[in-house]
């Protein structure tokens, strides 16, 4: 990650000298407030793989089954099969080598695909289900989060999923994502 | 719970393989045409009636009549907004969709600026409708001073007017994986849009918040229903990003984020997130579902590129292109658009013979960074078959691949930046069609 992160940072650096800068004052203008801590609460929701900012509550594999069938199965199929092309199949572990430059007909699951188990609390949270986003409970995000790792084979049936196990969950490719090596120039990437 | 609508793609990487473009979009001109000659036997109606008619008719969508001779009749008396010819008839084409994507008609448009109600659309979660007094934007996390501003606040501070393309990475898709003769420039690239932005730079707020040491990211965060959120690098916040609110002349359209969105010119249009309403500075990315399972790019040796942000140059031919017919031998333009991520384009190139031989095309009018230019090349046709390319080189030496070539280097089934050279042939018939190979 530190690689990837400061590879980035000097690419961006490197384009920054492109073309004029935008010239307006610097003031300070003194504009706005301070958020209030109701508005940091409701809007503090990005999870990252640290795990730091994750809620309390916790969820299993088969408490998740139940919230899935009600929430999720209606699109994503009763085993995460999908509905393709309209839904994303979420279940599948093939291809286990990550071999998707030569087929673009490979779904992208979270079993295959998934960097990061973080993501899943993240995603589900903020924008699913997709009539009714934003209106899952912690303890049952958790829930559908255990569920979907297991039925990936990521983590054991049993295992229960909380702010502090979910950031520990290595994902199947993890290893799988390198910066971003494009640059310009005459070589082509 | 029942889908939305299970027969249409929805997911963010289910756009259609192929836009829908409908026969009637297709048909709308011949159409618009023949019932416009069909009632024009009679002047402006409602003007023929007096003034107070003609007030009414100042605020009324009427029908438009259109006179066998336009010299003989008054014409149509001034109105509240203006209307586009009864003779065109530019569309998007829509599929219709709460997550996914309606496609600029490129082949209808000319200069490079995109008409607002035309650019195109890339949702995740449907057009998001928000209350200008309600909304709001908060900066926090890694900053000395938290910020909360409302809209008239934003529009306080100094502000620019910048010309600057956005374009969805999986531009060109369709017509990369399965190429169809019948493809328009529409469905080969429509998913490119340009406007001239106003707003205020992201660096004047993020001086104004104070962003510590150490912060090297930003998350943006949309206030749509996908809450569509993406991690930035801080340098392109403090280099030439823009919180914009103005769209060509007027405020945003709603579809383009109404009443802010962030502008990250030459970075992949989801980056440059709509509706906006938070940005949190932070020492890493969050690793957001549109940064890990969507919008990275499997490339050969079993990886794939993240946070790839920045859109390769690009060049399409928009005439002659499907379903153009030439109807004689003779000159022609060959006209397209070219552009780049990276800054400005130095070379258009154009070929007739499907890549064999190449010569400089014109570059007409204003050459700006990370804004498209128009290209322009005189051309005799002879009659024979031809085959139409464009290779744009923009100013970091960057040069079109052949398609083989992107193929070979990037992988079928790589997912997003297809910057291989499009291609047209000419039949002996004057028929155009979509041919990306030579």
């Amino acid at each position: 990650m530190r690689r990837l992160v400061a590879a980035l940072l000097l690419g961006v650096a490197a384009c920054s000298a492109r073309d004029a800068k935008d010239v307006v004052p610097e003031g300070p203008w003194g504009l706005g407030r301070a958020p209030t801590a109701d508005e940091l609460t409701a809007w503090n929701t990005n999870y990252n793989p640290t795990g730091k900012n994750l809620p309390p509550g916790q969820g299993t594999a088969a408490e998740g089954k139940a919230v899935y069938a009600a929430k999720c199965a209606s699109c994503h199929g009763d085993a995460g099969q999908g509905m393709p092309p309209a839904y994303p199949q979420l279940v599948g572990k093939d291809p286990t080598d990550f071999s998707f430059d030569n087929d673009f007909k490979i779904p992208h699951t979270i079993g295959n695909y998934w960097p990061y188990a973080t993501t899943l609390y993240d995603y589900i949270n903020r924008a699913m289900p997709l009539t009714a986003p934003g209106s899952l409970q912690p303890a049952e995000i958790y829930a559908v989060v255990a569920y979907l790792l297991a039925a990936n084979g990521v983590i054991a049936d049993s295992a229960v999923m909380n702010a502090e196990t979910l950031p520990k969950v290595k994902m199947p490719a993890h290893d799988r994502f390198v910066v971003d090596d494009r640059s310009g120039g005459a070589s082509f990437r | 719970m029942t889908p939305p609508d299970a027969k249409r793609p929805q997911g963010p990487d289910d756009q259609p393989d192929e836009p829908e473009i409908s026969r009637r979009a297709l048909l709308a001109s011949a159409a618009g045409i023949a019932g416009a000659v069909a009632l024009g036997v009679r002047p402006y109606r409602l003007l023929a009636q007096g003034p107070a008619a003609a007030a009414t008719a100042a605020t009324a969508d009427t029908a438009v009549v259109v006179p066998p001779d336009p010299t003989a009749v008054p014409g149509m008396v001034t109105t509240a907004r203006g209307i586009r010819s009864p003779f065109v008839h530019p569309e998007r084409a829509p599929a219709g969709v709460l997550s996914g994507a309606s496609f600029a008609p490129l082949q209808n448009m000319s200069g490079t600026i995109t008409p607002s109600d035309l650019f195109f659309e890339r949702i995740h979660n449907g057009v998001a409708m928000v209350d200008p007094a309600q909304w709001k934007l908060m900066i926090h996390g890694m900053v000395e001073r938290p910020l909360v501003i409302d809209l008239p606040q934003l529009m306080r501070y100094p502000s620019v007017t910048r010309t600057y393309f956005i374009e969805c990475s999986g531009n060109g898709r369709a017509a990369y994986r399965a190429p169809k003769p019948d493809m328009t420039p529409q469905q080969v690239d429509g998913l490119l849009s340009t406007a001239e932005w106003t707003g205020v730079p992201l660096s004047t707020l993020f001086r104004e918040a104070g962003v510590k040491p150490g912060a090297t990211w930003f998350v943006a965060e949309g206030g749509d229903a996908a809450r569509l959120s993406r991690s930035i690098p801080v340098l392109k916040g403090l280099d030439d990003a823009l919180l914009v609110w103005g769209q060509n002349g007027e405020p945003l359209r709603p579809s383009n984020g109404y009443p802010v969105r962030l502008l990250l010119p030459g970075f992949e249009g989801n980056t440059s997130i709509k509706w906006v309403r938070r940005l949190e500075l932070s020492d890493q990315p969050n690793m957001s579902k549109d940064e890990t399972s969507k919008y990275t790019d499997p490339i050969p040796g079993s990886k794939a590129r993240q946070f790839s942000f920045v859109m390769d140059v690009k060049s399409v031919i928009t005439s002659p292109a499907f379903p153009q017919q030439l109807t004689d031998k003779g000159w022609w333009p060959i006209r397209g658009l070219a552009w780049t991520g990276r800054g400005k384009v130095a070379k258009v190139e154009v070929s007739t013979d499907g890549g064999k031989t190449w010569q400089p095309a014109r570059i007409e009018g204003n050459n700006l960074p990370l804004a498209p230019v128009r290209f322009e090349q005189m051309w005799k046709w002879d009659g024979n078959p031809a085959r139409l390319m464009s290779r744009a080189t923009d100013e970091t030496g960057a040069v079109q691949p052949t398609w083989a070539d992107f193929k070979r280097v990037r992988g079928i089934g790589t997912d997003y930046h297809f910057s291989y050279i499009r291609g047209w042939s000419v039949g002996s018939d004057g028929a155009v069609k979509y041919e990306v190979e030579a």
